[in-house]
């Protein structure tokens, strides 16, 4: 008796112990954000308009963010090692004069997490939040404060003005853009496009007579893959946003975006055809892997690869893509006459000019405390945009205070150079801005089943347009 | 080094932690033990069930109330809905595949992976080096539901017949003879079967192991009275091995069905429930993380819930019974 009373104590002992470690492990950063806010009360102003006179040597282009030493700001994010270090170095100089610690947290659950932080009382300071859609979401659950004046200013005069936009809720604006990448990107091998003597093409007609002459030579002119794990199905909508907002303009891809133009009307069926005629055409794709099919298993990262071998000729795929060269051929060189590189995916009608797709995401805060605000402006500035492009790795902003060579990457010089085209049509990835029922659910089920399955065009539209919630 | 001085701060906050829980449990017994006459029973109730009881509360109880409650509310769990999420599991064509998928799973995979385990139980019994067999094919358990995942996802690679071949699937029945192998995760309905092999290649160890130690404890003269009564091979086998170790064969196929209902991973890792595999559990993790629809989400995790009630009665029930028989 007294011995499985004392082996029952200890399994409850254990037990105990392996909760505390949990309790601890969750319940360290709300520690750290408590004590910084104590810290932060005495402080005035964030935006100290003054600047105040005893500014250090090197710390001027600061001036507005002092008067919050030792204080820190938490930011919660998606985005991992290495990049986490880029980052950290970027805003060094910041820190040191502003005296903000800025506490980077990167979590590949973000998505999940960020709601059911905030739902538990230990929401971030700030949140680099990746869609418009869950920004919204998040602003109906509540949780995210306004942008202070200081932000809109930065972003009224740096930006896009679509960028405002979709960093807004119902007229309110939340968030400044952080990082851009650029969507509307095809990539090729400049080797073998110069023995075979093809030149880049820079309209819709001859990106498909260059790709008949592929077809011609022995060469699958496309390759794609949008297998990605629980994202399945995303680059596939990437294809539509990128040919819908070629054929039919800004004004219907945001009508589209709203459920005003249904998936199953004249104008996104129409844009399915000009998809089947290139990525479902079988004698254009799929380029290395085997049949129309095989581009629904093909996981995203591995599409290219055949393209160094000369197996396929072209992808369309984001400026993010770039990274993903070095794991095929280690030293593989990204440039103009390297082993890859990237060219725009050409307008299709001359009435819209330029069409950009791209992504991003938007610093959204969910405190108004002065560092917080400080931190926020700084995210938001000029400054902050050219010493994070600064540093390797191809980052880009959307940010137009940043002179374009600064950019040491090529890839990130091209996109940057599209972002801030004045005269180009810029719009939202459209499915990072639809509801997420269809954006992260039947849209990317739907596209796949058409690839993978062959289901007919007209039931993949309606069943997205079914999926879409009521109110 | 700033990163090591967080790191070993976090790791001696957490040290902290655990020795104040420590101390606080020590004090608990301390007054526990001096606990007398009257007291005494409470004071030991207390003690030894106060903390389970409370972690259980706060661990499962209250968020199983909460999932429920969820379960009637919107997407975003701020308006009541009444039945709606329930009536859309049930009643929207498009998810009749989860539903059936599921359905198909729960009944194939428990009874081929008890089948096959038993039947290796069987034939590894008293053979020479029984160990080393066993524990080659129990090895598959210690392995991941992702991580098989991921194993088997490299098995069955597709690439188009005419280059080199990646998945060793593809590349066997080519040697096979087969010219023109089918993209296997694309091949439908056979596709979910392919999934299902993958959870019976991990549950078979486990079938096999605790299988055979039931056979091992049938009582020898047992065996040697229905011997001497003339029974052998089938008949001894079907007459006396299967009855004697029925409550054992219960239990594991009740305990791998149970795991088969929640197979998630599997499912998410290989197709994401493209392709006609969708299961129950994936589509819970799609609307409840992915769409953020925490109203369905919920609702299918209650169904789950429900579903997965009978059996753990069931296998308590016959738990308990064996018990009383020995």
């Amino acid at each position: 008796m007294t011995a499985s009373m004392r082996r029952r104590g200890a399994t409850i002992l254990v037990g105990g112990v392996a909760a505390t470690m949990l309790l601890a492990a969750c319940g360290g950063s709300s520690s750290s954000s408590e004590s910084s806010s104590e810290a932060a009360a005495p402080s005035e102003s964030a935006m100290a308009s003054e600047g105040g006179g005893d500014v250090a040597a090197g710390c001027e282009a600061y001036a507005a963010y002092m008067g919050n030493e030792g204080t820190s700001v938490t930011l919660f994010t998606s985005v991992l090692p290495p990049e986490q270090q880029r980052y950290e170095d970027a805003w060094k100089p910041f820190e040191d004069c502003t005296g903000i610690d800025i506490v980077y947290e990167g979590s590949d659950q973000f998505e999940a997490q960020l709601p059911t932080r905030i739902a538990g009382g230990n929401a971030p300071d700030l949140a680099w939040i990746p869609q418009p859609g869950l920004l919204a979401k998040l602003v109906q659950q509540g949780g995210p404060v306004p942008a202070p004046q200081s932000v809109a200013d930065n972003v009224d005069q740096y930006w896009n003005p679509a960028w405002k936009a979709y960093g807004s809720v119902d007229g309110t604006f939340y968030g400044a853009p952080n990082s851009s990448n650029m969507k509307s990107f095809v990539w090729y091998s400049p080797k073998v496009f110069a023995e075979k003597g093809y030149t880049v093409p820079t309209t819709w007609d001859e990106l498909f007579a260059l790709s008949d002459q592929m077809v011609a030579d022995g060469i699958k002119p496309w390759c794609g893959g949008i297998e990605s794990g629980g994202a399945t199905g995303w680059p596939a909508t990437d294809w539509l946003e990128q040919v819908v907002l070629r054929t039919q303009g800004g004004d219907v891809y945001d009508q589209w975006v709203a459920h005003e133009v249904l998936f199953n009307s004249p104008q996104i069926t129409e844009a399915m055809d000009t998809i089947s005629g290139w990525m479902k055409n079988p004698d254009y794709v799929n380029g290395g892997f085997g049949n129309v099919q095989t581009i629904a298993t093909t996981a995203f990262q591995d599409a290219g690869k055949p393209i160094l071998d000369a197996k396929c000729g072209m992808l369309q795929q984001a400026s993010f893509y770039a990274a993903q060269w070095e794991s095929f051929q280690p030293g593989a060189v990204v440039a103009e006459d390297g082993d890859v590189f990237a060219f725009f995916l050409p307008q299709i009608k001359d009435e819209f000019p330029n069409p950009v797709v791209g992504g991003g995401e938007f610093t959204t805060a969910f405190s108004d405390r002065p560092e917080v605000q400080a931190a926020q402006t700084y995210l938001s500035s000029a400054e902050y945009a050219t010493a994070r492009a600064a540093q390797p790795g191809g980052w880009v902003s959307a940010n137009s205070g940043v002179p374009l060579d600064t950019y040491t990457d090529a890839i990130a010089k091209l996109s940057a150079q599209f972002l801030t085209d004045p005269n180009g049509i810029f719009r939202f990835d459209a499915s990072d801005l639809m509801p997420a029922a269809v954006g992260a659910g039947a849209e990317w089920t739907q596209m796949t089943a058409w690839f993978g399955e062959d289901k007919p065009t007209a039931d993949v539209l309606q069943a997205i347009d079914d999926a879409w919630p009521a109110s | 080094m700033e990163e090591l001085t967080a790191g070993l701060t976090k790791v001696g906050t957490g040290l902290a932690a655990v020795a104040i829980f420590l101390g606080l449990l020590l004090v608990i017994f301390f007054i526990g033990a001096r606990a007398k006459g009257k007291l005494q029973f409470p004071a030991a109730m207390i003690v030894f069930l106060g903390p389970a009881i409370l972690l259980l509360a706060y661990g499962l109880i209250a968020p199983a109330f909460l999932t429920t409650v969820g379960s009637f509310q919107n997407p975003n769990g701020n308006e009541f809905v009444g039945f709606a999420n329930y009536s859309w599991i049930f009643t929207t064509e498009a998810n009749r595949t989860f539903l059936t998928n599921t359905a198909m799973w729960i009944i194939i995979a428990p009874l081929v992976s008890t089948g096959i385990g038993l039947m290796l139980a069987l034939l590894l019994d008293r053979m020479r080096r029984e160990s080393i067999s066993k524990s080659l094919i129990f090895m598959p358990m210690a392995i991941s539901f992702v991580g098989a995942g991921i194993i088997w996802g490299l098995v069955y690679e597709y690439r188009d017949p005419a280059e080199t071949q990646v998945g060793l699937l593809s590349q066997v029945v080519m040697w096979l003879g087969v010219e023109e192998p089918p993209n296997w995760l694309l091949w439908q309905p056979w596709n979910n079967f392919l999934l299902m092999v993958i959870m019976i290649w991990i549950q078979v160890g486990f079938a096999m192991v605790v299988l055979s130690a039931a056979i091992k404890a049938i009582p020898g003269d047992v065996v040697e009275a229905a011997e001497l009564d003339g029974a052998t091979g089938w008949k001894l086998f079907s007459r006396v091995t299967i009855p004697m170790v029925r409550g054992t064969l219960i239990v594991v196929f009740t305990t791998i069905m149970i795991a088969v209902l929640k197979i998630f991973d599997i499912v998410r890792t290989m197709t994401n429930g493209n392709f006609g595999t969708q299961v129950v559990a994936n589509e819970m993790y799609a609307q409840a993380f992915v769409q953020f629809d925490v109203g369905r989400g919920s609702a299918l995790a209650v169904v789950l819930f429900v579903a997965v009630i009978p059996l753990i009665a069931y296998n308590v029930i016959q738990l308990r019974k064996e018990r009383t028989i020995r």
